[in-house]
């Protein structure tokens, strides 16, 4: 049985711990996930807090805005580590998701995140 | 013509390409920063939050000092972005006419002490930019294209 997944959401200012609290609520303490914020860093400090929540352990960081700092300096890092995944347009349905199917090898994980996370964007009542 | 000369050491990213970018009706960007101009992964990282109708381009110091004047004449609206003080400190010796330098992000790191929530500067930048003021540069820092900008004097 191999080690489930860690998530790691990094965010602009309060976006990341906002979108744990959500997570949280709805499923449950047991989520795999932590989040970082860019408040008040540079790329340097935030590679190097990204890295500290990654922890050396096999995972996926979702960012929120492909372009942004955060998604920079996760593209950044995890180059040259194959047992990083770094996911963008991080939402709420997909954190949910990834919550439940933690077992999942990593690149699969991945995929399904970007699924999850596009099917959820719509136009539910016009 | 280059309408913003920015330090940001978070480099291409949203504050830069999406709040500055829109407000102003960027054009082009031009990122001197000698390691990214060097590395072609990391400039595809900053390719990344760039939208097609705005041209990126890199450059290293020395490649920057030369092609200003070629920027500053180009029809599109451009800005010329450091992730530090001593690039842009280089460069504003090369810049012609009207001179003004935005100090948009520097955060915090060992040695610097904090001027404003997203600028902190070492004893030692903070008197090559005042040293720059006293050129005749105008020095401000200001995040975004709706806050306040506050001039250097104020900051040092």
């Amino acid at each position: 049985m191999s080690e489930k997944l860690s998530g790691v959401i990094v965010a602009h200012t309060e976006l990341a711990e906002a979108l744990l609290a959500a997570v949280r609520a709805i499923a449950g303490d047991e989520t795999g996930l932590v989040a970082v914020s860019n408040r008040g860093s540079d790329l340097k400090a935030l590679m190097k807090r990204i890295d500290e929540a990654v922890g050396g352990r096999p995972a996926l960081i979702f960012a929120d805005m492909p372009g942004g700092s955060c998604a920079h300096t996760a593209a950044a890092l995890a180059r040259g580590r194959p047992e990083l995944r770094v996911v963008t347009g991080v939402n709420l349905a997909m954190l949910l998701d990834f919550v439940f199917h933690r077992e999942l090898p990593l690149e699969a994980a991945a995929e399904r995140m970007v699924q999850t996370g596009r099917v959820s964007v719509g136009i539910v009542a016009r | 013509m280059i309408v913003l000369y920015r330090i940001d050491d978070r480099l291409i990213h949203g504050q830069v390409v999406v709040g500055w970018g829109q407000r102003l009706g960027i054009g082009f960007i031009v990122l001197v920063n000698d390691e990214v101009r060097a590395s072609d992964w990391e400039q595809e990282i900053c390719r990344m939050g760039v939208p097609p109708s705005i041209e990126l381009v890199f450059a290293t110091v020395a490649e920057a000092a030369a092609r200003l004047p070629e920027w500053e004449g180009d029809g599109r609206r451009g800005i010329v972005l450091t992730g530090d003080v001593d690039t842009m400190v280089s460069l504003a010796r090369a810049m012609p006419g009207r001179r003004c330098v935005n100090l948009g992000g520097i955060h915090a790191r060992e040695g610097r002490t904090e001027r404003l929530r997203y600028v902190f500067l070492t004893p030692e930048e903070a008197t090559k930019l005042r040293a720059l003021a006293a050129e005749g540069v105008e020095v401000t820092a200001q995040d975004v294209p709706t806050a306040k900008p506050v001039p250097i004097a104020e900051l040092v």
